[in-house]
């Protein structure tokens, strides 16, 4: 026996920082992708633990569909400039000004155009050969195969059959021009994880994760806040004040809250161990097909 | 709904941060009821969650196979295309927890073809469960499943014997099962094998003991992956910090960052640079939560030198008194991982710890059948095989042998035009002085080497150097003029290109001949040993000219015998004896003087030779031109590449 052991958050997170340094050592134009989600400020804490004392050696990007909530975007402006980030924020300008929304032409468009569009046209005029997301293999089924370096072709697509052994902490960077990697350094964290690690080390999180006295529309069995006018009227009128908290993040009119009085993190941790329903669920996107995230991945999206 | 007070969950929160984490994998068949055990595992540890639960009870109606019981194995199935056909196609990564530990799965499938994503899950797993359908026992499969999780350093197995309510529960055929691996395990040396009586689908000894198997006392299987000892698995012995990135954010930080491979660093220790061997004091470790006083693997560290030494990206940090492997040629197990065959001629790209190179295989040793454990030559090894081989790296590797340290006993080999991982190897070590010799197998080589024959040909010698490897033996008196002229003749030729190497009196009496004297019998040794020389350079193709007196017809002709005829050119310098005096009269006057003895053409005779290739005056001024002349005629220097 020896005290050389590690405990599981640790090892999670020397793990996670490797493979942040592997990226930045390997590629030519790296990007670390930011959705100003819990999972993503984990991410972002990890690579500057991974580069302190010096500075991250690339950029944040965050694609804004135009429909986040508007805690969220605060958030984000407050904290890049605070802590000094080079962020970049893209958006799909010709999605927005010919004006998709989720309301106007549902989930799937407004995905597709908004997000999945958005992210590979940000990409291609960045030219990054590489892209860190904050994905996890525990969120989804379809998930629990994807490499950390998960290879994508020239047009960003995700072919399960085509992708690249990967043993012990070896991983293969090498690209042609155009082709990328997406990294997923949280691969082997789960939910649980995450909320130990912002508590752990005190991360700032966007306050929608707290419960919070919000006015709320039931919708087809989800709970959607009412954050701002573009919300049709006749559903803003059946808003009611309801005490919720989100357990993921995204556009507001596809993000489902739950009830909730956790508004501390032992209280959310308290509440994921006793009500149990995976996070995934409260994002609306899901519900459209059996497999659905593989088709999205496939597609380019994380 | 239990509630938990916050008091509680502060505790609980406590607790769970400081649990360690097991890597499993997990190998069988979907008959084998893999699946179904490792829905059991997170199912009973209270990890699925509800909607996940009711999906599955949407899909079981749908595609399940297990009648009106909740189908385990339906959790598990990832993508669409594995559901449909029943069987999983890749590595799927599962989490459970528990009260005393956190785990992750490595879920592999176990048809044959699918060694690759065995090897895979193996590579960073602490323990594998390998499972046998007790009706079955030890089959073919379970071998190869062995076999590859010994071959990955995997120290700990749990050899899970599921079914066993398909035969009764009963101990005799689980102590047989047990015998049989026992008996087949043993030359894998693995240190540490657990046998485990179940029944996946009634969760007998899954995650509480059987009432139904009374007579087995070990732990349920969950009860021992929660407690099994995997911390010492791990090197502490051999400090290796392959450097990662060099941070230097301002002119007076530059910290060497890194994932602590092996071993154990701490402040103040001497550390080495590799491959630059420069010595200095680490100052500061910073880790993941700032400054401390010592890390060890697996944390990941930036490190501070006491002063500037030659470190970046693919080299290493060590303790100067424990060096790892510092070599371009070893040996390794390779397991190829691509659809492509081999091309044995491939010039790859070679991913070891932080470095990349270029390798290239020497030798494909052997082929190993996973199923028989026979070797079997092989010329290029195809997807799923695996086999020894002898690999070269352009620069040298940093490593350790695999078995004592799987972080620098590890690579991947990169295919340089697809870029796909094509291959993964796991070092065995260096090549041994012993084993060099036996990379040759092909038998007319072998004849060649153990004939002593070389296996470069004359021709290839002829069109490497242009000319062709002789000897021009230089022969006459004291005095004539045959060193300035043999060293002349060297420069002049060296500067056409040809490839000389001269040989006279001094230097060689100097070294090679240092305990001879000048007596008749020593100066018969001495030239002896001269033409033996002039013999293995004219071998390898090289012109020597050699600059001796070498008075007695007798003495050349056996100079002549063991360089060969053929390749023995004399050229004769023809001076008189009044220009040698000239040249030399102090060695003449003292030789007349009989101050000293053996002086040819004094009080020795000096026989001229009968037939010289070439007869030479010193006062001639186109001398060189003339032996130049001769050269060329005779096809010995320059000869017209091809």
């Amino acid at each position: 026996m020896n005290n050389y052991a590690i405990n599981n958050l640790r090892e999670l997170e020397a793990e996670a920082i490797h493979i942040i340094r592997e990226v930045a050592a390997e590629f030519e134009n790296p990007v670390m992708l930011y959705s100003i989600g819990k999972d993503s400020s984990v991410m972002v804490r990890l690579a500057e633990k991974a580069f302190y004392p010096a500075k991250v050696p690339f950029p944040l990007m965050h694609i804004d569909s135009k429909w986040k909530f508007r805690e969220m975007t605060e958030f984000r402006d407050r904290y890049a400039k605070e802590k000094g980030w080079d962020l970049i924020v893209e958006y799909n300008k010709e999605g927005f000004e010919s004006g998709i929304g989720p309301f106007t032409h549902g989930s799937k468009v407004h995905t597709d155009v908004m997000k999945t569009q958005a992210l590979l046209q940000a990409l291609d005029k960045h030219r990054f050969d590489a892209a860190f997301g904050g994905a996890r293999r525990d969120e989804e089924k379809s998930r629990a195969k994807e490499r950390i370096y998960s290879f994508r072709d020239r047009f960003h697509q995700w072919d399960p059959k085509n992708q690249r052994p990967e043993l012990w902490s070896i991983y293969n960077a090498r690209v042609h021009k155009g082709e990328s990697i997406r990294v997923f350094p949280l691969s082997n964290w789960t939910e649980l994880d995450i909320w130990q690690y912002i508590r752990l080390e005190n991360i700032p999180i966007v306050p929608l994760y707290f419960a919070k006295e919000r006015p709320i529309v039931n919708i087809d069995g989800n709970l959607i806040m009412v954050d701002d006018d573009r919300m049709p009227k006749e559903l803003a009128e059946k808003a009611v004040m309801r005490k919720v908290r989100f357990r993921t993040l995204g556009c507001y009119p596809l993000t489902g809250a739950i009830d909730s009085e956790a508004d501390t993190i032992e209280k959310i941790v308290e509440e994921m161990m006793t009500v149990t329903k995976s996070e995934r669920t409260t994002r609306v996107i899901d519900f459209d097909q059996e497999g659905s995230m593989e088709q999205k991945k496939r597609e380019g999206y994380f | 709904m239990t509630t938990i007070s916050p008091l509680d969950i502060q505790q609980f929160l406590n607790q769970d941060q400081e649990k360690d984490l097991l890597r499993l994998l997990t190998a069988g068949s979907v008959d084998d009821g893999k699946s179904t055990l490792i829905g059991r595992l997170l199912f009973d540890s209270k990890k699925i969650y509800e909607d996940h639960l009711s999906a599955l009870e949407r899909d079981s109606k749908k595609i399940g196979h297990a009648g009106d019981k909740i189908d385990y194995a339906l959790l598990l199935d990832g993508l669409k295309a594995e559901r449909e056909q029943g069987i999983t196609i890749d590595v799927a990564y599962r989490y459970f927890s528990t009260n005393k530990r956190k785990f992750i799965i490595a879920d592999t499938p176990g048809h044959e073809q699918y060694t690759r994503n065995m090897v895979t899950g193996a590579s960073t797993a602490n323990l594998a469960i390998i499972l046998i359908d007790a009706r079955k026992g030890v089959i073919t499969q379970t071998k190869r499943h062995t076999f590859l999780v010994s071959l990955l350093g995997i120290k700990h197995i749990v050899l899970a014997v599921n079914k066993m309510d398909l035969m009764d529960y009963s101990q005799d055929v689980f102590d047989q099962i047990c015998k049989d691996y026992k008996q087949f395990t043993t030359p894998l040396a693995i240190p540490d094998i657990e046998f485990i009586p179940l029944s996946a689908l009634n969760g007998d000894n899954v995650v509480d003991t059987s009432q139904h198997m009374p007579w087995y006392k070990g732990k349920s299987l969950l009860n021992y992956l929660e407690t099994v000892h995997v911390v010492s698995d791990r090197n502490f012995d051999d400090f290796r910090l392959p450097i990662q990135y060099v941070l230097r954010p301002s002119l007076d930080f530059r910290g060497f960052s890194g994932k602590m491979a092996s071993g154990i660093i701490r402040k103040g220790d001497q550390v080495m640079s590799l491959p630059s061997r420069n010595i200095a004091t680490v100052t500061r470790i910073i880790g993941s939560d700032g400054d401390t006083e010592l890390a060890f693997p697996p944390q990941a560290v930036t490190i501070t030198l006491s002063h500037e030494i030659d470190l970046s990206r693919g080299e290493m940090l060590v303790h100067p008194d424990n060096l790892p492997r510092i070599e371009r040629q070893f040996e390794a197990m390779l397991v190829w991982m691509d659809e492509e065959k081999m091309d044995p001629f491939t010039n790859f790209f070679l991913k070891h710890t932080t470095q990349t190179t270029r390798a290239r295989l020497d030798q494909i040793k052997y082929r190993i059948d996973v199923n028989t454990l026979e070797q079997h030559p092989s010329d290029a090894f195809e997807l799923n095989e695996i086999g020894r081989v002898v690999l070269t790296t352009n620069k040298p590797l940093l490593f350790d042998p695999y078995h004592k340290n799987h972080e620098t006993g590890s690579f991947v080999l990169i295919h340089p035009i697809t870029n796909n991982t094509c291959a993964v190897g796991m070092i065995i070590d260096k090549m041994s002085a012993d084993d060099l010799y036996s990379r040759i197998t092909d038998p007319e080589t072998k004849r060649l080497v153990e004939d002593g024959q070389s296996l470069i040909t004359e021709e290839e010698l002829q069109q490497r150097y242009r000319q062709k490897g002789v000897t021009l033996w230089i022969t006459g008196l004291h005095g004539s003029g045959k060193n300035l002229l043999a060293y002349t003749l060297e420069r002049q030729m060296f500067d056409k290109g040809a490839t000389v190497v001269l040989l006279d009196g001094s230097t060689v009496r100097s070294g090679l001949s240092k305990e001879l004297d000048y007596s008749p019998t020593d100066r018969a040794e001495h030239m002896s040993r001269v033409a033996h020389v002039c013999r293995i350079l004219n071998d390898q193709g090289i012109i020597t000219i050699c600059s001796f007196i070498s008075p007695k017809a007798e003495i050349r002709e056996q100079v002549a015998e063991i360089i060969g005829k053929e390749r023995f050119k004399l050229f004769f310098m023809d001076a008189s004896i009044d220009y040698c005096r000239k040249n030399k009269p102090e060695l003449y006057e003292k030789a007349e003087q009989n101050l000293i003895s053996y002086i040819p053409g004094v009080d020795e005779i000096y026989e001229k030779p009968d037939c010289s290739d070439l007869i030479l005056n010193p006062e001639d001024q186109s001398i060189i031109t003339n032996i130049f002349t001769y050269l060329e005629q005779e096809g010995i220097f320059p000869l017209q590449s091809e």
